[in-house]
């Protein structure tokens, strides 16, 4: 296996071209090759690229980790990292991994799509800035191509004032999560709805989020028909870790419990 | 001729009674402490086992050829390699140490191999090319126990079969399959020793059982195989059945290089037994006073695959199922079925755990039937010393205080309402103050200590005069449970000496100590060690006309006539066999006295739930426990801690998922334990009576903790929720839905 650590974002495209799998933190790598589900030849760490770890204004470099975003993330992005594993996961796990992972339960992708973030992406030619819903297409399935790196996750230029984030697991921490959503809304009302690990990637919730964007001050009728389009919009399916029933419930109650944070 | 030992011993610092340091906590702590795990050997080879990815299926060719053709390869092995008994098992061998026609269950041995290093071995290991012809699997239970695929059937009739009460309630209870999930896995080293004989070092709860198994596959003579006690990084019942020993000795012998194995974690999860998952059905009848008239109970356990344990843990949940009460009316169905699941067996609580669900579900609907308290119901039936235990008939002999567990339970500080530094959903903000509801829930329950059913149940121990005080030699084998601490502490008291260490001998050195399993090594190694201990003092007392034995020596009369210098030169040594009271085998009704000693224990669970999500955060488990004598009060709190996390861990989360057979999350993934964020605040009372058989009166201590915490948390959940809760552990859907 040839291994190598290049400093520069160049030479690490280079090394992607050539047929490099890029490792990160390696949270999701290394368990892949523990299983030996994979077993890839040739690996290029990303850790001393500093342009990856670069995370300026709402350009967030793809190497920024969970510890990092824990403790100055948006508010919504900072409270899903502080759920992410165990603080040996946030030490190493990076949101930029997180991305390219594309697990319908990465913790960090609820909020991205709820508040439109772009991917960018690079490689030896050149970058693109890739919208997250084509990005995403699949369960850990995305449009990235095999010569291509993550270099940057951009957020939009102002965000929301409000925002939250839920997950729910059946453990108080170190739980992959069987629902998870973020809420924001602005102060004139517009509302948005990431869901996670309710279908084979990340969803909006958009018929809800039209619904109660139009309400200045939701009642409790209001937010009762919110929950219950929130849930008819997820597609979520029965494994081994909950079921669809459960499934579908759980993100209605969660994002309601979120909206009423926002409207607090 | 003089008295023997006329002084007793004065109290000796680190004996019993104290909570001493463990010997091998600050090893442990510093990663210094050598686990099975880090054995290694100069020129060791490791290896890897070839697993049946089907849960039945008929093996039609395998062809090792791709395998041997791998560079660094040293061997294959299959069925056709085992030079002596095909089959293996605790109680019934009946298990192949290579699946040579029928696979029976996922993840069942086929082959082995043995090559430089691990990865080469793991990859030779899947090149080994299996053909099968896939067959219908029987994976219901139900269906198994109409098919009569039985392990053991257990039928217990006591009291008049028509007695009645007006007040009746039934209830049909599940519990899933549970994992001891130690935090080691499976691992060990064989070395050849060049005249055809092996060494054995691997992780291992019943040494000389393990060793009996090894000889008879090997097809070699008891002393050409010599088992060697390792470190153990935790067991909960999983190392009881042989499971990579004979596979690492006969690697060893054909390549004639010592091999090495550690399973990784998806394959210690299909590489031991679980817990069974129950099925039971059960009708109470009561007076209007409450008083038990009958209690009815058919119980089905899957024994999965291969009958391990089987037949005994079935026992002990059938024998167990009327719980710490009276009863003179009893009628008890077991069934411990055969299916092409993972194989069930040994795990902390051993049949105990699932009736004591069920149980105490029932006592808690009965005491709602008849508006009674659910502690004054419980009080009202306890089972205490001199009554007859309502399954088996046996009187019981030894201290029971069933009483007194119910009420110093009662009588503990609840927390303040509010009080909880955590709400459920935990870190994912899932859940505010306002969306919880608390509940509280009692449970108490008993098991048996020691072997049961007439089981030659007993321990062998040496103590002699070494170094610059005493060694304790035994084949006991010590998981972290503190055995080396109690072992040392016992000796020292007996002794009067206080330079006591403890050291582990192999199989050719000492007799069994037998199992480390229900809750038995304090008592009966313990015993073991107090027996020769004893007699050695007195022994050297005698001989040298002494009156007491301290560190620096013999004494008369305040000087030292025999220094320990001497002593030890004179190699003094004794070694005892102990064992316990004798036991019966049951009748065909289960009656008769079965069972040595018991112990009850009983807690009080709170817990938090946010019923829409169906979460739910424990909050505290109080618990008080019959101990008999605490020998080392901060051990006992330890076993009563963790066995709570692993009791709070039935009842919410742990469950290994199977699906026609296969286990859906054999990894920590998807297999939750509870982490240090869902663990309870304990508050333990330990209950201290004189009378039992153990050492200074001690009982084992290891099982009652792990009985009714299940029941007890699942009772409060429904306290909550107004749920039925009839299925542990709790999903959120089962709350929430
Ligand atoms: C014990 C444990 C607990 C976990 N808990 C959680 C959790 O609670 N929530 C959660 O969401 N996740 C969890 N994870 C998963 C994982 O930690 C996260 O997904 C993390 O963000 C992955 O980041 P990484 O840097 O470690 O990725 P890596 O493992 O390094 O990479 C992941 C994938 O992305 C590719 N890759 C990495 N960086 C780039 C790049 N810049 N460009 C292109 N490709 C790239 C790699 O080739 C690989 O395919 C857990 C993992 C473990 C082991």
């Amino acid at each position: 296996m040839h291994f190598h650590h290049p400093t520069t974002l160049a030479d690490a495209t280079q090394a992607v071209a050539e047929g490099a799998t890029p490792l990160a933190g390696g949270t999701d790598l290394m368990v892949e090759v523990n299983f030996r589900h994979r077993r890839p030849e040739h690996v290029v760490g990303l850790r001393k690229v500093e342009e990856l770890g670069a995370w300026e204004g709402n350009r967030i470099g793809a190497g920024v980790t969970w510890r990092r975003l824990e403790h100055g993330g948006p508010q919504a992005l900072a409270e899903a990292a502080r759920t992410v594993g165990s603080p040996q996961i946030r030490n190493a796990g990076t949101i930029g991994g997180n991305v390219v992972t594309a697990s319908p339960a990465g913790d960090g992708l609820p909020f991205l799509v709820a508040v439109d973030a772009k991917v960018e992406v690079m490689s030896a030619e050149g970058g693109r800035l890739v919208p997250w819903d084509v990005f995403f297409v699949g369960v850990k399935k995305t449009t990235l191509a095999a010569d291509e790196l993550v270099t940057a996750i951009h957020l939009p230029e102002s965000l929301p004032e409000r925002q939250a984030f839920g997950k729910v697991g059946v453990r108080s921490a170190m739980v992959i999560a069987t629902v998870g959503c973020v809420v924001t809304r602005t102060d004139d009302g517009k509302t948005t709805v990431g869901l996670g690990s309710v279908g084979p990637t990340p969803l909006r919730a958009s018929r809800a989020e039209e619904m109660i964007s139009s309400v200045t001050r939701p009642t409790e009728s209001d937010l009762a028909e919110f929950q219950k389009m929130v849930s008819d919009e997820a597609r979520p399916i029965t494994d081994h870790r909950s079921t669809e029933e459960y499934r579908r419930h759980a993100v209605g109650v969660l994002a309601r419990r979120l909206l009423e944070r926002c409207l607090r | 001729m003089t008295a023997p030992s006329r002084v007793r011993p004065a109290r000796v610092a680190g004996g019993v009674g104290d909570s001493t340091l463990r010997p091998d906590g600050i090893p442990k702590l510093e990663g210094s402490f050598e686990y099975a795990q880090d054995l290694w050997q100069e020129g060791a080879l490791w290896g890897a086992t070839t697993r049946s990815p089907h849960a039945h299926a008929r093996i039609v060719a395998v062809d090792v050829s791709p395998a041997l053709s791998i560079g660094g390869v040293h061997a294959v092995l299959t069925a056709d390699d085992v030079p002596g008994s095909p089959t293996f098992g605790l109680e019934h061998s009946d298990q192949p140490v290579l699946a040579s026609d029928v696979i029976n269950y996922w993840g069942e041995p086929v082959a082995l191999v043995a090559a430089e290093d691990r990865d080469t071995a793991r990859r030779a290991a899947a090149a080994v090319k299996v053909r099968y012809e896939i067959l219908e699997p029987l994976t219901d239970p139900g269906e198994a126990d109409t098919r009569d695929e039985a392990f053991r059937r257990i039928r217990i009739r006591r009291g008049d079969q028509e007695a009645s009460g007006p007040v009746v309630v039934e209830g049909y209870y599940e519990t899933a399959m549970q994992d001891q999930a130690p935090l080691g896995t499976e691992a060990g080293l064989a070395v050849p020793d060049g005249q055809g004989g092996v060494d054995l070092f691997a992780t291992s709860q019943f040494l000389h059982v393990d060793h009996e198994q090894v000889v008879a596959s090997l097809g070699l003579s008891a002393d050409q195989v010599r088992a060697h006690p390792t470190g153990i990084g935790g067991a909960f019942g999983s190392r009881e059945d042989v499971n990579l020993h004979i596979h690492l000795c006969m690697l060893a012998l054909r390549t004639g290089q010592p091999v090495k194995m550690v399973y990784d974690r998806s394959e210690s999860f299909t590489g031991h037994v679980h817990r069974h998952p129950a099925r039971m059905w059960y009708r109470h009848e009561a007076n209007r006073d409450g008083t038990l008239a009958r209690v009815e109970a058919r119980i089905l356990l899957d024994g999965g695959a291969y009958a391990s344990t089987t037949p005994a843990v079935l026992a002990n949940a059938s024998y167990f199922a009327v719980g710490p009460y009276k009863c003179d009316s009893v009628a008890v169905d077991g069934v411990g079925t055969r299916t092409n699941n993972p194989p069930c067996g040994a795990m902390r609580g051993f049949g105990a755990v699932q009736v004591c669900f069920a149980y105490e579900t029932q006592m808690d609907r009965l005491a709602d039937a008849l508006s009674m308290d659910p502690i004054e119901l419980r009080r009202k039936n306890a089972l205490t010393t001199g009554d007859h235990f309502a399954t088996t008939g046996q009187i019981i002999e030894t201290p029971l205080p069933t009483v007194e567990v119910l009420e110093s339970l009662a009588a503990m500080p609840l927390p303040a309402d509010s009080e909880s530094d955590l709400l459920p959903g935990g870190s994912g903000l899932t859940t505010e103050a306002r969306h919880v509801m608390r509940g509280i829930g009692y449970a108490i329950g008993i098991k048996n200590l020691g072997f049961s059913e007439g089981f030659d149940d007993y321990s062998q121990a040496r103590v002699r005069l070494a170094g610059s005080g005493a060694v304790v030699e035994t084949a006991a084998i010590e998981v972290g449970q503190g055995l080396v601490t109690v072992l040392a502490q016992i000796a020292r008291t007996a002794l009067g000496i206080s330079d006591v260490t403890v050291e582990h001998v192999d199989t050719s050195r000492i007799d069994s100590a037998g199992s480390t399993s229900a809750s038995r090594q304090t008592q009966v190694s313990g015993g073991a060690v107090l027996k020769a201990a004893t007699t050695l003092r007195d022994r050297i007392l005698h001989h040298h006309d002494g009156d007491d034995l301290t560190d620096q020596g013999v004494l008369r009369n305040g000087d030292v006539i025999v220094t320990m210098g001497e002593l030890v030169a004179d190699d003094w040594q004794e070694t005892a066999t102990f064992r316990h009271p004798p036991t019966t085998a049951p009748d065909e009704y289960g009656q008769g006295k079965l069972h040595a000693d018991f112990a009850v224990a009983g807690h009080r669970a709170v817990v938090d739930v946010d019923p829409e999500l169906g979460l739910v955060r424990v909050i505290r488990v109080d618990t008080a426990q019959d101990v008999g004598k605490a020998l080392n009060p901060e051990a006992v709190l330890g076993q009563i801690e963790g066995g709570i996390m692993q009791g709070v861990g039935l009842a919410v989360m742990e469950e290994l998922v199977v699906e026609e057979g296969i286990i859906r999350n054999p990894n920590f993934t998807d297999y939750l334990l509870p982490t240090i964020l869902d663990a309870p605040d304990v508050e333990a009372l330990l209950i201290e009576e004189d009378g039992s058989w153990g050492p200074f009166g001690a009982k084992g201590v290891g099982e009652p903790p792990t009985i009714s915490s299940t029941a007890a948390v699942a009772a409060a959940i429904r306290a909550a929720t107004g749920k039925a809760i009839e299925r542990v552990p709790v999903r959120p859907q089962d709350i929430a839905l």
